[in-house]
């Protein structure tokens, strides 16, 4: 037995080296990014020039930059609302609403995971044409709405399981209506889930490239914007400080969806799946 | 009882209203955006091109043209082998930090699964920018490599290559792998673990005959969340791969840009979603086959 446990934490430790070696390979190109948008150069190479913060300065006064800012903070807030609402209401039915076409639509909209980004690109793009929307930031807000989705209704769904069933039903026993259950008791017990799912979809719609390349109209979004400035070598440096700014909000961002999405319910810990 | 009966009615006619309002906005995104815009795609595929927005007529050329050109057979073939590869590199890497999150990670298990899923949160378009900085020509490989000596002078042998798509690829979905893995192996009863010690399994034999397989939906599920996207995909061939890194999602996006053939492009996605179905197929019947619990 003793022989056993020392075996474990030999494998332990040398699992934990190689975790530490993942995370750094992980790590270490996004990490450039950041290093070289200090860098006094417009080379993204070794040795480093010396510090600067000139490319940051860049940054301010720039139409460009700021209306796609602005474009991807309206879109990415209204993409979230719409899959967050979606992933509330689809979940819960799943759960609650003992009908076959809830389970259904709950199968559908986790499908997204399954189609890749291009797919959805392209079958939405001849969407929006059918109905003469077109290319817009309507057709941005729907294809987002899509890919985020699946992630908003996973986490919805992994907390109404953990709200505990007699909950609901002692609402209802007491003579609370539907309406009254799930907006009195279900949605304030799973508010901390409704805002990370709120915080991931709009991170999602935030950084999102490959279906908004077919969707977006006359006005980019940020990533399109960057996506556009990577062709000149001299705005690369820009483009790193615009990087490493939109890494730093994401990872607040992150962080706090994080926290919001393990709080409550006496620490019942689910999986984060 | 009439009172129950009485109290009973307006509930469930509340309910219905409940019902309609909570379904409809599921229904109309997964009805309209997700099943209508496949079925859309579908039918494109089945048109000729004459430049109108659905296409003309009834055939099935385009598919004749994807099945009989060998440029097709060759880019398709090259999308499934980069996407196995890079699947393949992810699954098995990130295999060792899923079981070590799982049964070695104790207290900092909180933290590590934050941070191994916190890249996953940060751009997709940076995360494959970062590799076009390391693997350029003047980039951060070649002068770290001439910095120490080891070369003489820069080489143009990492960027533009397939072999630079299935890395950048690879890193940039490997925390898609871990948290399907660390799942299925953090819901392995630990009373398992025990049996097999008790009874007196080796801990490598304990690992091959009772971990791997309880682990095996986790593994399934973590290779289809990455073989999908990168099959698809066709930012990161544009931007580390070169010309000879054509993968089919780059042109299923030059039929619907530059080449403007729109059927031909809706009948490159169908077989791209044909290929997909294939795989979740195998991937169900290899977990019927190996480790299912149920």
């Amino acid at each position: 037995m003793k022989a056993q446990g020392t075996t474990t934490t030999r494998d332990g430790r040398w699992l934990g080296l190689y975790v530490l070696a993942y995370l750094v390979f992980l790590y270490l190109p996004v990490l450039l990014i950041p290093l070289f948008s200090f860098n006094d150069s417009i080379q993204a190479a070794f040795p480093l020039q010396g510090l600067t913060l000139q490319w940051y300065a860049t940054l301010y006064g720039n139409p460009a930059l700021s209306g796609a800012l602005v474009n991807s903070l309206v879109i990415g807030a209204i993409a979230a609302s719409g899959a967050t609402l979606c992933g509330i209401t689809v979940s819960y039915m799943d759960l609650y609403g003992r009908s076959p076409l809830a389970a259904t639509i709950s199968t559908i909209a986790r499908l997204p995971i399954l189609i890749p980004g291009v797919i959805v690109g392209i079958s939405l793009l001849i969407l929006v044409n059918l109905v003469g929307l077109g290319p817009s930031r309507v057709a941005i807000v729907l294809g987002h709405i899509l890919v985020a989705l699946p992630t908003t209704v996973v986490v919805m769904r992994s907390r109404f399981v953990a709200i505990p069933r007699t909950v609901r039903e002692a609402a209802l026993d007491l003579g609370a209506s539907d309406w009254t259950t799930f907006r009195r008791v279900m949605l304030p017990l799973s508010l901390p889930a409704v805002l990370s799912a709120f915080m991931l979809a709009f991170l999602i719609s935030f950084d999102e490239f490959i279906v908004v390349f077919f969707l977006a109209g006359t006005e980019p979004t940020l990533p399109l914007y960057i996506w556009s400035q990577l062709r000149f070598p001299r705005s690369l440096p820009t483009v790193m400080a615009l990087g490493t700014v939109i890494l730093a909000v994401s990872i607040i961002i992150a962080g706090t969806a994080e926290i919001l999405r393990h709080r409550g319910l006496g620490g019942a810990r689910r999986n984060p799946a | 009882m009439s009172a129950i009966i009485a109290a009973r009615t307006p509930e469930a006619r509340s309910s219905s209203g409940f019902r309609a309002t909570m379904l409809l906005p599921g229904a109309l995104v997964t009805f309209l955006l997700i099943l209508f815009a496949l079925g859309l795609v579908l039918f494109l595929a089945f048109r000729g091109n004459d430049g109108s927005l659905l296409g003309v007529g009834l055939t099935v050329e385009n598919f004749a043209t994807v099945a009989t050109d060998p440029l097709y057979w060759t880019v398709t073939l090259r999308s499934l082998v980069i996407a196995g590869l890079v699947t393949l590199a992810t699954v098995v890497t990130a295999y060792p930090v899923a079981y070590y999150l799982a049964f070695h990670a104790g207290h900092r298990r909180g933290l590590l699964l934050f941070l191994v899923t916190l890249p996953f949160w940060t751009s997709y378009l940076l995360r494959v920018f970062a590799w076009k900085i390391v693997l350029a020509y003047n980039g951060v490989l070649n002068s770290a490599l001439i910095e120490s000596g080891i070369w003489s002078e820069p080489t143009l042998a990492f960027l533009n290559t397939p072999a630079a798509v299935v890395v950048t690829l690879a890193h940039a979905y490997a925390p898609f792998a871990i948290l399907p893995i660390y799942v299925a192996l953090d819901t392995i009863p630990k009373s398992l673990l025990e049996a097999a010690s008790d009874l007196g399994a080796r801990p490598f034999t304990a690992f091959r005959r009772v971990v791997l397989p309880n682990s095996m939906p986790g593994v399934l599920a973590a290779a289809l969340v990455v073989f999908v996207p990168t099959v698809g995909d066709y930012v990161t061939p544009a931007m580390v791969g070169g010309p000879a890194s054509t993968m089919i999602g780059t042109l299923i996006q030059s039929q619907f840009g530059k080449a403007n053939d729109w059927p031909f492009g809706a009948a490159l996605s169908v077989c791209v979603m044909l290929v997909i179905l294939l795989v979740v197929l195998v991937a169900r019947g290899a977990d019927r086959r190996f480790g299912s619990r149920t």
